[in-house]
């Protein structure tokens, strides 16, 4: 079943989970900028990763009939020194026309500090500057529903269109929050944290099908690359039609992407 | 849609077995030695939660349970990871 993967750290993965992926049906994969498990020492080393993410991992995913687009930022994990993250969001206008980038993200908090909300908030005015759609990552276990409010509190002062954010990384607690304010969600499938194949179900169950979408976020740590094609397997098992689950896992995502001028399926 | 027949067909096994690794997660604990830190508190009252989750699904009870409510950023990290509970005194 043909399925988009919106978030998915592919520098991270092998070729092999390309080809499982594209066996999979998988047609189109969305990579966000993040961290690598480690604090990069220089501005010069995201340099290197925006030309890995505009360049070369295309040309990777290419080769496995996978079409390849990526998001722009620092992440929030290494946003607490705000003159370096200034420094490499200077970097980042340089790549913005290129032709897979989607848009800013994944910014966002990650212990919900002063820096890390005033680096956010200049990269919304980043996007906003540049006609720009924003994917937001929102923090881990105990930090994220306080993240979530604040994030959504600092997106409504900014005026920004919700229409255009997705928030992603929600589970029971903040689903309704990020939804009910105007903005696109996005569940996360992992084995260990965030939502378990069955939650994700749940979660569309109470709240609706609408402004939606599953991802991997498969990366460097426990992680499953074919966790959205999994899931297709447990709506099926709650017996939802086929026109249903595409709507989650390839109308939806190209629903909200197509509001970046470069996603052209 | 599946009935409720059919969603124990489908997970009470699933949810029996998860059950069972909770109640010896809590037994490893109590069996060894030293004081447990913050998060021993947090699993309980976690616990509590979904026994007693008032007006909210159960599963929204416990993250909500296990969740920082407190509303300004804080000055600066201290960490970069979470630990799943909240540390009543950082």
């Amino acid at each position: 079943m043909k399925y988009i993967e919106p978030h998915a750290h592919m520098v991270s993965r092998t070729t092999d989970d390309y080809q499982a992926m594209a066996l999979a049906g998988c047609e189109v994969i969305c990579e966000p900028a993040f961290w690598a498990g480690f604090d990069r020492t220089s501005a010069q080393g995201f340099y290197d990763y925006y030309r890995q993410l505009t360049d070369y991992e295309p040309k990777r995913a290419a080769k496995f009939g996978i079409d390849h687009y990526c998001w722009l930022c620092i992440n929030p994990k290494e946003a607490e020194d705000a003159g370096f993250a200034r420094e490499v969001m200077a970097i980042i206008p340089e790549f913005i026309d290129q032709a897979n980038v989607l848009g800013i993200g994944e910014i966002g908090l990650n212990k919900n500090t002063v820096s890390e909300l005033k680096i956010f908030e200049e990269h919304v005015d980043l996007a906003k500057k540049h006609d720009l759609p924003i994917l937001i990552h929102t923090p881990h276990l105990e930090d994220k529903l306080k993240g979530t409010r604040l994030i959504i509190d600092a997106l409504n002062n900014a005026n920004v269109d919700p229409g255009r954010v997705i928030i992603d990384h929600v589970e029971e607690h903040t689903a309704g929050l990020v939804l009910d304010s105007g903005f696109w969600a996005g569940m996360t499938l992992y084995p260990e944290s965030k939502c378990s194949l069955p939650r994700a179900v749940d979660i569309l169950e109470n709240f609706g099908m609408e402004n939606i979408w599953m991802n991997s976020a498969c990366d460097w740590g426990v992680s499953d690359p074919l966790a959205v094609a999994k899931c297709t397997i447990e709506m099926k098992k709650r017996a939802y039609s086929k026109d249903t689950i595409q709507k989650v896992i390839y109308d939806n995502p190209v629903k909200f992407l197509s509001q970046s001028k470069h996603f052209n399926l | 849609m599946p009935s409720k027949q059919d969603i124990l067909d489908l997970y009470f096994m699933d949810a029996r077995h998860k059950l069972i690794d909770i109640a010896a997660f809590l037994d490893r604990v109590d069996r060894h030695e030293g004081n447990p830190d913050f998060r021993y508190d947090g699993f309980h009252h976690a616990l509590e939660a979904m026994l007693k989750p008032g007006d909210v699904p159960r599963a929204q009870a416990v993250l909500e349970s296990l969740s920082d409510h407190t509303t300004e950023p804080i000055p600066k990290a201290t960490i970069q990871g979470a630990f799943g509970a909240v540390n009543p005194s950082p």
